[in-house]
């Protein structure tokens, strides 16, 4: 195919506005005479609110007001805050203001004023007495457990994922093909093995926040940092308690998602005080709010048995995960899934396979999304656990792979029985392994002074949009010269999904990228989009895009043929003007000139909505290799070098996609070896800021090499799937055998840190 | 308490609290392009220019700036278009939020070493964080900016 815009190194429609610090993000437009709102955080992890006293705090000058569970009806309806398709699988177990408080951070009163220091001082004189609880800390303990996080009688569940506030059960699911334990009785070799990963944050430079006025007809107008700006419409009425036709939700530019503003976190604060004041409000979370109250990965404990043959066929996966959902439930029951349903796939030829999860509340801060998604966490145990097999069987982990992994054609049961339509994951395998220099470093080399230099490798996949859940729409329409307006309802929050989408629109419709602009995303002008979430954007509402360009080319040809009087079956649009060509008699007719007539006299609209919804969800794959240095005395260790190959269909954007790679794959490496999180006895998280909470500096890491292997996917965009997530999930496995192959210890918990690392010496 | 300062070639002399921050001063002043992205003085954005030198806005008070030049990206444009040009070929901008501090430690680092190696550039910029870009792509935008100046001053 012979594509003009699409996959091509398209410089961001936006950038030049970013690079110069322009004013775009929700902070630099709020207007300055916003009531200021911040929040009195609950210090116990288990504990109900006997009695508020906030009349002193009310009296503070410069204060508006203050607000407690004594605002909210504690029997009205609760509601969840993830960002997910109504019904949500995420239970409704949040109140706006609640008297028991669930983890460390949890809210206990609003408090609006005029200046920040008004609101600081009010703060520190609102007087609580709470009465304090035992906290359900450990989330092995927490099924049965006799402390129940949600023992109200209005926790309520709308879909059936398995899920019981009286056991503390936020989700349960099982699922199988053929008889695992006599797959596994009958392998010659069965690897048996824990994992553990923590909950990490997303930590986009951009903290939560949002600010809200009331506009011309008295309706709610949130601004905000949203991934979701439809679901958090639905979300705040929910939370409100008003109808969803009095909120408008509209986001500006984003200083990064990741997933976390997937979910509402900031929002319901000052819609709840634009509300109720009709004053324009903000609430900045500061960073330590941020990581301390929020909704991050969710922690989970895998347990793998893989049963193979004496060559290395793998035979089964039989997975069980425990995840930590904390006190609320936001994205509980769909992660966990994730993380099998996203891992064993990556086996084509096992005969069985089983899946069991339990997800769980306890008494910490609750989980949500981030980049992965589940799948993050399982591909570091099921990859792990076939590297360490591969040991086992004195295979090269390679070989190992190349036998097993599953293929284009392959039917996978694993992942909900859809077909393999589009994968080149053995070609980035073997790209992978020539990008590493595999066979020269594999598995070890001393390169003196105490140091060691090992590389491991991990394969992984995602997903492109939920199959048959997620819609995504574009609407296009053509203005005066012919420039057109592409609308969408999908979040650009960094990712480039503006210029994406403006660039699949440029495709279809044969015309530069200037010829396009974009507007979005606002509930109540963008049309219907569930989201920049779950790797849709460009493959769900890519194809809108395409769709809709290509019914848009048609009304063109249709008012262009009217205006020639001629049929329009006999006319065509090349990008700039309708034309028809009958044996020599040929008659044209510029788009510049159309868009005239379509505003002189004209019943033909050109303007197109088109809403896309996918059967399936073509995943991405991806193979990753890290080279790791490690000082065996200090076990101070560093990724010299991570060489990544990925499959993500038909990249729409080479420089984006190059970019989401780089990034993602950082990230993973945060994970992998510095980005922990520990509580103390209490609940209260030590993990509080980016001091404490290490993210990866420049300094970091060696270098990051991205290559691609294009598949085409058929139903995608111009062949495109999606790479969004996938990029996050090869480093944790690839980093863990790396460090085994140097130190001869296998590391089953993230992140692996220097002392681990020298007490394995010792 | 009144500080007189000289923001981005500008004199403003406005009544402060003593205890405000730095930065602030400047996004109340319209300077938006300084972000705040932690408490703890770790991710650099909110990197300005004290009399020429770059410093962390969020940690300095704005009673500090009495009687000096402070200067943000807004009045750095030209540089920032001409740098900021490779960010973007490379789409390494990315999300955006990270950036003006970033333009700003980079431009420091232009001035003060014309010709870093790739490690001292590292180094230099060390204190920005980033969490979308995994810092390649900036350091490709670096690299071919210094290139691309080293070519024009030859001409």
């Amino acid at each position: 195919m012979n594509l003009r815009t699409v996959n091509k190194p398209v410089r961001k429609i936006d950038a030049m506005q970013l690079v110069t610090g322009q004013p775009v993000y929700t902070d630099d437009i709020a207007p300055r005479d916003c009531l200021i709102i911040k929040l009195l955080r609950s210090p116990y992890a288990n504990a109900w609110i006997r009695e508020i006293d906030t009349s002193r705090a009310k009296a503070t000058p410069g204060v508006w007001d203050v607000y407690t569970w004594e605002d909210v009806r504690q029997d009205g309806r609760r509601f969840t805050c993830a960002g997910q398709t109504y019904p949500e699988p995420s239970p409704y177990d949040r109140l706006l203001l609640d008297r028991h408080m669930r983890y460390v951070g949890d809210v206990a009163a609003i408090v609006a004023g005029e200046t920040e220091r008004a609101v600081d001082l009010a703060i520190k004189k609102i007087r609580v007495a709470y009465e304090v609880s035992e906290p359900l800390l450990d989330f092995r303990q927490a099924k049965d457990n006799r402390i129940l996080v949600h023992p109200e009688d209005n926790w309520e569940t709308l879909a059936a994922v398995g899920a019981d506030n009286l056991r503390n059960l936020c989700a349960h699911d099982e699922s199988a093909e053929g008889d695992i334990e006599k797959t596994l009785k009958e392998s010659d070799i069965v690897l048996d093995r824990v994992y553990h990963t923590k909950a990490c944050q997303q930590t986009m430079m951009e903290t939560f926040r949002t600010f809200c006025t009331i506009d011309t007809y008295g309706r709610l107008h949130v601004v905000s940092s949203t991934q979701i700006v439809f679901h958090c419409r639905r979300i705040l009425a929910n939370a409100l308690h008003i109808p969803k036709s009095m909120i408008r939700v509209s986001k500006p530019r984003i200083g990064g998602g990741f997933g976390a503003k997937q979910t509402v976190i900031a929002e319901l604060y000052p819609a709840f005080v634009t509300w109720k004041t009709k004053k324009p409000s903000k609430l900045i979370l500061s960073r330590e709010e941020s990581m301390t109250a929020s909704t991050p990965r969710h922690e989970m404990e895998m347990h793998v048995r893989i049963g193979a043959s004496k060559d290395g066929e793998i035979q089964g996966i039989d997975l069980y995960t425990l995840s930590n959902t904390g006190a609320y439930g936001e994205h509980g029951p769909t992660t966990v899934g994730l993380s099998g349903h996203k891992s064993i796939p990556l086996y084509g030829k096992a005969k069985a396979y089983r899946f069991v999860s339990d997800v769980v509340y306890t008494n910490v801060m609750s989980a949500g999304a981030y980049r992965g998604y589940g799948a993050t966490q399982g591909i570091f145990a099921v990859e792990s656990a076939v590297n360490e097999l591969a040991e086992m069987l004195g295979i090269d982990p390679i070989l190992l792979r190349e036998k097993n992994m599953v293929r284009q054609g392959q039917k996978m049961p694993a992942y909900y029985g859809l077909m393999n339509t589009s994968c080149a994951l053995d070609r980035c395998l073997a790209k992978v392994k020539e990008m590493i220099k595999w066979d020269e470093k594999y598995p070890v080399r001393f390169v003196g002074n105490g140091k060691v230099r090992s590389v491991g490798i991990s394969m992984a996949m995602q997903s492109s949009g939920i199959p048959g859940v997620d819609v995504g729409s574009a609407t296009l329409k053509v203005n005066d010269e012919g420039f057109y307006t592409l609308l969408i309802g999908a979040a650009d929050m960094g990712t480039g999904c503006d210029t994406i989408l403006a660039q699949i629109a440029a495709e279809a419709l044969e015309c530069p990228m200037e010829n396009i602009t974009v507007f979005g995303a606002d509930t109540d002008a963008s049309p219907y989009d569930s989201g920049s979430y779950a790797s849709s954007t460009t493959y769900v509402t890519g194809k809108a895009v395409e769709q809709c360009a290509r019914e848009l080319r048609e009304r063109i040809v249709a008012l262009g043929a009217k205006i020639l009087d001629v049929p329009a079956e006999a006319a065509f649009f090349d990008g700039r003007e309708v034309i028809f060509d009958d044996d020599g008699e040929r008659k044209s007719i510029s788009l510049h000139r159309i868009a005239a007539y379509s505003m002189d006299g004209n019943t033909i609209a050109l303007e197109v909505t088109k809403t896309n919804s996918s059967p399936v969800s073509p995943p991405p794959f991806m193979v990753g290799a890290a080279e790791v240095e490690i000082d065996l005395q200090t076990g101070e260790i560093k990724v010299i070098e991570f060489d990544a190959c990925v499959d993500c269909g038909t990249p729409v954007n080479t420089n984006l996609a190059r970019v989401q790679a780089e990034g993602g794959i950082l990230q993973g490496i945060g994970m992998a070896l510095t980005e922990n999180i520990t509580y103390n006895g209490k609940g209260k998280l030590y993990e509080n800021s980016l001091m404490q909470y290490k993210i990866p500096s420049r300094t970091d890491i060696g270098h990051i090499h991205v290559a691609f292997e294009n598949s085409y996917e058929e139903s995608g965009p111009f062949g495109a799937k999606s790479i969004g997530e996938v990029v996050i999930n090869t480093p944790p496995a690839a980093i863990a055998d790396a460090v085994f192959h140097a130190t001869g210890k296998r590391f089953y918990e993230l992140p692996i840190t220097p002392e681990q690392i020298a007490m394995s010496q010792i | 308490m009144t500080v007189t300062v000289e923001l981005n070639s500008r004199k403003v002399t406005r009544n402060i609290e003593p205890d405000m921050l730095l930065i602030d001063f400047v996004r109340a002043e319209g300077c938006y392009s300084v972000k705040r992205g932690c408490e703890t003085s770790n991710c650099g954005l909110c990197t300005v220019f004290l009399d020429g030198l770059p410093v962390l806005s969020c940690s300095v008070l704005a009673a500090r700036a009495d009687n000096r030049k402070v200067t943000t990206l807004e009045g750095l444009l030209e540089e920032a278009k001409e740098f900021g040009a490779f960010l973007a070929d490379e789409g390494a901008e990315q999300c955006g939020f990270c950036n003006p501090g970033f333009l700003m430690n980079a431009i420091a680092l232009f001035r003060e070493k014309p010709e870093p190696t790739e490690q001292e550039i590292r180094e230099y910029l060390a204190g920005n964080l980033c969490r979308c870009s995994g810092y390649e792509g900036q350091l490709r935008a670096i690299l071919k900016f210094l290139e691309w100046k080293k070519e024009r001053g030859h001409k």
